[in-house]
């Protein structure tokens, strides 16, 4: 039930991110989350897209270097304690969360949804059931943001 | 006025320096034919023995060593003495792993300091001065050459080597160090950081530097004389010949005198090995006429440049030459450690990287930069920040302990280094000098 985000190695300069957009604008790509993790001098794009695939051949002929990596889609609700229940169920767990980023709008105006990347994908998603978070597939995340 | 360590040497009448020249090559000749089966096989191949050799005339006849023959005959290959009359080794910091080792008899170990002493007494040194030796201690040859010269001239020497820029500063002021012998780039920081301190040229006790081991511009000249308050002067050697003081600088500042009595200069055509005349460009080659562990014959340095025989105003009638243009191979000197491509792509090929990389070198106030630049791979990127910076931190590391002195790395996208049709490009050297 993952989500598959498309990370991309960027180098520290000047229109490296605009060549990674540029190219995926190209192809047609539509990008439903984006987020940067930089370093001193490098940076890791994350992102996911609506036609993985396509997206993934279109960085791999312009020469970048990108991979793919199992993340968790979940919504929670947009109101004060949302986001510190699904939190809540990771500490409970012990489940480290290495990196998450959110973004919100959309057609679901209710919900914010959360991208989570932990260690242990199926665990993570295990102990999401039963909580009362929607946990999305790629195809629900693709739905949920369209035009 | 001009003081000389030995006088009747570096005055001595261009007649007379032939003199000696002619006489100690014939000797020296024949102590390599008998001693160093290596370039015996060498004068062999080319159908001479040492009866053709009479004369400086004929230094042309002889074979070349270069580096290559260096490593062929490494460790003991090229030894002209037993070893039991050697009583000392320096080494260079070595390219792929095989470094070069000279050896000294205490008769060589004589000469050089001698050297180094007439280039201290050509800098206005006497034995009233305090000469602090901030060139690195051990195997380099630069801070025993200095300290030997020192001594030899009746200095007393402060041997703080490299390295504790504040605790250098604090012996040149409550010590009044008068002399700084270090790398022109090392003169640069020591100055910088003094400034730092509020310190200016007139609380400044030294008067004069002696600065080598690494190429240095006028212009870098200037700035360190302005900021130190002293007199810079350049000094020239090579591990393979000595150590520096085979050429040294006067007050005139316009080249440096070659220690003729020692080591006799030519200028060859670096393609054709053909020798050009007086004043024309070309690289240095040296034959060391006295030494008798390490007796080098038309050593080839790759270093460009040119003679000039005209009678220097400071008295000394010994040729100079000009400030090398740059080394006809790949090497690189940076922060006045030698550095080659070939160290840097192994600890690359070690950690798992492509040899597609880039060394980009320059001169940011008057200190060397040292960028090494490599794609990142497929097999290397991973979603992980953490991990990729360790990687980058490994390889940091790995370069340190290869060649020395500390690079930036930076790790750049697949593709992002122009790859070459020919000889692929690896070395930017931005450094204007």
């Amino acid at each position: 039930m993952s989500v598959k985000q498309i990370s991309v190695f960027l180098e520290n300069k000047a229109g490296s991110l605009q060549r990674m957009t540029g190219v995926l604008a190209e192809a047609g790509i539509d990008m439903r989350a984006l987020t940067v993790a930089e370093a001193r001098d490098f940076g890791v794009a994350r992102i996911v897209v609506d036609d993985t695939f396509k997206a993934m051949n279109a960085l791999k002929e312009a020469s970048f270097l990108a991979n793919l990596t199992p993340v968790l889609g979940v919504l929670v609700p947009d109101e004060p304690g949302g986001l510190d229940k699904l939190i809540r169920i990771f500490s409970e767990a012990q489940i480290n969360i290495e990196y998450m980023y959110a973004f919100m709008g959309g057609k679901d105006s209710k919900h914010a949804c959360m991208i989570i990347r932990v260690q242990d994908t199926e665990a993570g998603e295990q102990r999401l059931s039963g909580k009362g978070l929607r946990l999305l597939t790629q195809e629900q995340l693709a739905e949920l943001v369209g035009h | 006025m001009e003081r000389y360590y030995q006088e009747e040497i570096e005055c001595a009448s261009r007649e007379r320096i032939r003199e000696i020249q002619d006489e100690k090559l014939v000797k020296q000749v024949r102590r390599v034919w008998e001693n160093v089966p290596y370039y015996r096989k060498k004068m062999e191949e080319k159908g001479i023995t040492p009866e053709d050799i009479r004369s400086c005339d004929d230094l042309s006849k002889l074979p070349f060593l270069s580096k290559a023959d260096l490593r062929d005959s490494y460790p003991y290959g090229l030894l002209g003495a037993p070893l039991e009359d050697c009583v000392r080794i320096q080494s260079t910091s070595g390219t792929t792993g095989k470094r070069v080792v000279a050896f000294y008899t205490q008769h060589d170990i004589d000469l050089w300091e001698d050297c180094c002493a007439r280039a201290i007494m050509a800098a206005g040194g006497t034995r009233e001065d305090v000469v602090q030796v901030s060139y690195g201690y051990g195997l380099f040859t630069g801070g025993p050459g200095l300290n030997g010269g020192s001594h030899k001239v009746g200095c007393l020497t402060i041997p703080t080597s490299s390295g504790n820029t504040d605790r250098q500063i604090m012996f040149i002021m409550d010590l009044s160090a008068t002399i700084l012998c270090c790398t022109p780039s090392y003169a640069a920081y020591l100055g910088e950081r003094m400034k730092e301190m509020g310190l200016t040229p007139e609380d400044i006790p030294l008067k004069a530097g002696i600065f080598g081991a690494e190429a240095w511009s006028e212009e870098m000249r200037q700035d360190i004389q302005k900021t130190l308050g002293i007199k810079a002067y350049d000094i020239y050697g090579l591990t393979e010949l000595s150590g520096p003081g085979v050429a040294f600088e006067c007050s005139a500042q316009q080249g440096m005198h070659i220690n003729e009595d020692h080591f006799i200069a030519e200028i060859i055509d670096p393609d054709t090995g053909e020798v050009l005349p007086d004043g024309e460009q070309g690289e240095l080659v040296f034959t060391a006429i006295d030494k008798e562990a390490f007796p080098m014959l038309r050593y080839r340095t790759r270093d460009i440049c040119t003679l000039n025989r005209e009678q220097c105003s400071c008295g000394r009638t010994l040729v100079r030459m000009a400030k090398p243009k740059g080394r006809s191979d790949d090497m690189l000197i940076i922060r006045g450690v030698n550095v080659f491509p070939s160290q840097i792509e192994t600890v690359l090929l070690k950690q798992g990287y492509a040899t597609t990389y880039q060394i980009v070198v320059d001169r940011v106030n008057n200190t060397d930069t040292f960028d090494v630049q490599v794609e990142m791979t497929p097999e290397m990127f991973t979603d992980n920040v953490g991990e990729i910076s360790e990687r980058q931190k490994k390889l940091a590391d790995g370069l340190k302990s290869m060649l020395g002195i500390k690079a930036k790395v930076s790790l750049l996208a697949p593709r992002s280094i122009q790859r070459s049709e020919g000889k692929a490009v690896r070395v930017i050297d931005r450094r204007k000098i």
